[in-house]
């Protein structure tokens, strides 16, 4: 979150780079994200086995008959989580490519982002290659210099420009952008429309958005109000990168990624790290979360009344004890209440430091962190993570000769990418981020069906061959 | 999916180089490669459902060792379904999605002479295909479970076979019909092999 909040000053620019902005913020936001962490039971698991464990007073017998049934519901909520994963980002990569391929407009070249000033038409491969190389050198070094102005905003406490920021970036994204999508469908499909139907249709759809994101909203709503606005934000960015430029955007973006969240200088972590110390709440619209139930109370004793309490506590009930942080959480947003303690709790799991501020909290022998009921406990992605994803599909269908086998290859690369990155999550228990292994399996599927697979299923077609 | 797409994978590679490697004027090369091809890429499909194999048993072990009753959650029966039905939905698409594409567009089927009964052989096709690599799933799960190298042995070889027929095509009689035996047979060896049985499916049929 800290990470997004660097990122929101970017939209103050007030620019086209809008889109960039939103891009870093849910890049960076994904990087958090990729903390995600959920489960109770990880957490659970996490105490007794971390050095690192905040409660010391833990019951070694206890602690080890949890560990037995702390791993085995650990895979099955994380084969669980895999799923919870996998249906947003199929609807949006499915939203993306539906599009690509019936509405022409996101694939004609209109022009290039600043951030993207040397063009790709030029006379030979080499100055192409220069030219790209460059693009991506500059688009990195934006993200790189935001994200740095991000931990210092964030350092220094400016929350009320990142607010303003994260506000401003989603009245964009919810009303020109999806207005230009709007526009671009009933073009492809020939629907005559008036002004003042589409002016209504824009207006609802946006007001509805901007308060299901920010404020209070159905679940079901605010995710799916934010695969669409990761769809269109992949959708400009298929638009306006070209081609070698967005490869190579793609691979340096998940090195990147690699760098910041693991390294201990990483920009990423170091805004981890200080938001936990500042127990503070995330910035909600640049994570998709998939509960928002929140269980809460992370300062009982008692196991079993922590499960029955969460099972039927909405952000409404929330433990007396924990009503400090309650109430600083609410001072802000309601919805950013559960958020920020989804997001806690689900950086507990990976970064073990806030166990300390819950030990300090609860100052009780507790075995469990949280309360949280485990099928109530979510898994958090980045919308950065879904964006690039959707680039990766998106780019795939649109320009390959391959086609649909292409796409279908990305798509199946990438979910496993992201079933490996929930898997090592599940292992490590670290923050980790969620673009390196599902960008590389797709990169390489990607050109690899391109150039390998597509001539040789072509050929057996032809002859209706199967094999 | 994603081993058979592995699979496939290598399998192409090892068909381009091999074309890039020969002289590209002689058609007659190019379609014994082509053939060369598409045998190889069967035989890398059946040694990397032998991984899936060899991963997911490991994870059923791990699984086993961590539940409560030390059995998995999940059957190997179960797997060896999904597996065979992953293998085969990705083959399937991988076969026919680019033909429906061209189906929506403007065009005339087989105006160079080809047979114009292209897109409805290959509908039925891949739907034999699908349902083969589901069967062979089950069989092959089976058969590795309990070490019998023959039922292995004659999986390999119907896919080879199913194979080989559609090099017939489009002397569609002689591809499709026994393509379509040997479908109905191998279903009928996985549903015994799965353990099903006339008296189960009367059981099934009357009990609603």
């Amino acid at each position: 979150m800290t990470e997004l909040s660097a990122h929101l000053p970017q939209f103050q620019h007030g620019q086209l780079t809008e889109n960039f902005p939103d891009n870093h913020l849910s890049n960076a936001n994904d990087t958090n994200e990729r903390r995600r962490h959920d489960n109770s039971e990880r957490r659970r698991n996490d105490n007794p086995e971390s050095e690192t464990n905040g409660q010391p007073q833990n019951n070694i017998q206890q602690v080890v008959e949890q560990d037995e049934e702390d791993e085995e519901l650990t895979l099955k909520y994380g084969a669980k989580h895999v799923i919870m994963l996998f249906v947003p980002v199929t609807l949006c990569m499915v939203v993306v490519v539906a599009t690509i391929k019936s509405v022409s407009f996101y694939t004609r070249k209109d022009g290039q982002l600043i951030y993207t000033p040397f063009t790709e038409e030029t006379e030979t491969v080499g100055q192409r290659a220069l030219n790209s190389i460059l693009n991506a050198a500059i688009m990195i070094s934006v993200i790189i210099v935001m994200t740095i102005l991000l931990v210092v905003l964030y350092k220094y406490r400016c929350y009320k420009v990142i607010h303003g920021w994260l506000i401003i970036s989603s009245l964009l994204l919810l009303f020109f952008f999806s207005f230009i999508y709007l526009g671009e469908v009933f073009k492809t499909y020939n629907v005559a429309m008036d002004y003042i139907t589409v002016a209504l249709i824009i207006w609802n759809f946006g007001v509805v958005g901007m308060i299901c994101i920010h404020w209070k909203g159905p679940l079901r709503l605010q995710q799916a109000y934010l695969i669409m606005i990761s769809a269109l934000m992949a959708l400009v960015f298929i638009k306006y990168l070209p081609e070698w430029t967005a490869w190579l955007i793609l691979a340096v973006i998940s090195v990147y990624d690699l760098v910041a969240v693991l390294c201990p200088k990483g920009p990423l972590r170091m805004l981890v790290e200080m938001a936990q110390e500042r127990n503070e709440t995330l910035f909600p619209a640049l994570i998709y979360s998939s509960t928002m139930i929140w269980l809460v109370n992370m300062a009982e004793e008692d196991p079993e009344a922590q499960r029955k309490a969460s099972k039927n506590s909405t952000y409404d009930k929330q433990a007396p004890a924990n009503q400090t942080q309650n109430e600083d959480a609410e001072a802000d947003d309601g919805g950013f209440s559960q958020e920020w303690q989804q997001q806690r709790d689900n950086r507990i799991g990976p970064i073990e430091s806030t166990p300390e501020l819950r030990a300090a909290v609860q100052a009780l022998p507790s075995n469990s962190q949280t309360s949280e009921d485990p099928e109530e406990r979510g898994v958090k992605l980045g919308l950065g993570d879904f964006i690039f994803y959707s680039v990766l599909v998106g780019k795939a269908s649109a320009t390959a000769n391959g086609d649909w086998n292409t796409t279908l290859a990305c798509f199946v690369a990438i979910l496993i990418g992201l079933c490996l990155t929930l898997l090592l999550l599940a292992i490590f228990k670290k923050a980790l981020p969620a673009l390196p292994i599902s960008i590389t399996f797709g990169l390489v599927f990607y050109f690899a069906t391109d150039n390998l697979v597509q001539p040789f299923m072509d050929q057996l077609a032809f002859h209706q061959f199967y094999i | 999916a994603f081993f058979w797409l592995v699979s496939l994978l290598l399998a192409s590679l090892i068909w381009f180089v091999s074309v890039h490697l020969s002289d590209r004027e002689d058609s007659k090369l190019q379609y014994g490669l082509l053939i060369f091809g598409a045998a190889v890429s069967v035989l890398l499909q059946e040694a990397f459902r032998f991984a899936y194999f060899k991963l997911l048993k490991k994870a059923d072990e791990g699984l086993a060792t961590l539940s409560e009753d030390g059995r998995s959650p999940i059957s190997l029966r179960q797997m060896a379904y999904v597996s065979g039905l992953s293998f085969g939905i990705i083959s399937g698409v991988f076969s026919v999605i680019n033909i429906l594409a061209d189906s929506i567009g403007p065009g005339v089927v087989g105006i160079h002479g080809d047979s114009p009964y292209y897109f409805i052989t290959s509908a039925f096709l891949t739907m034999a295909l699908v349902l083969l690599h589901t069967f062979w799933g089950v069989i092959f799960f089976n058969a590795c479970e309990k070490r019998r190298y023959g039922c292995l042995g004659l999986v390999v070889a119907s896919h080879l076979l199913t194979s080989g027929l559609t090099f017939l095509n489009p002397w569609y009689e002689a591809s499709l019909v026994p393509i379509f035996i040997i479908t109905l047979g191998t279903g009928v060896w996985a549903f015994v092999t799965a353990g099903g049985s006339r008296h189960n499916i009367l059981k099934c049929l009357s009990c609603k």
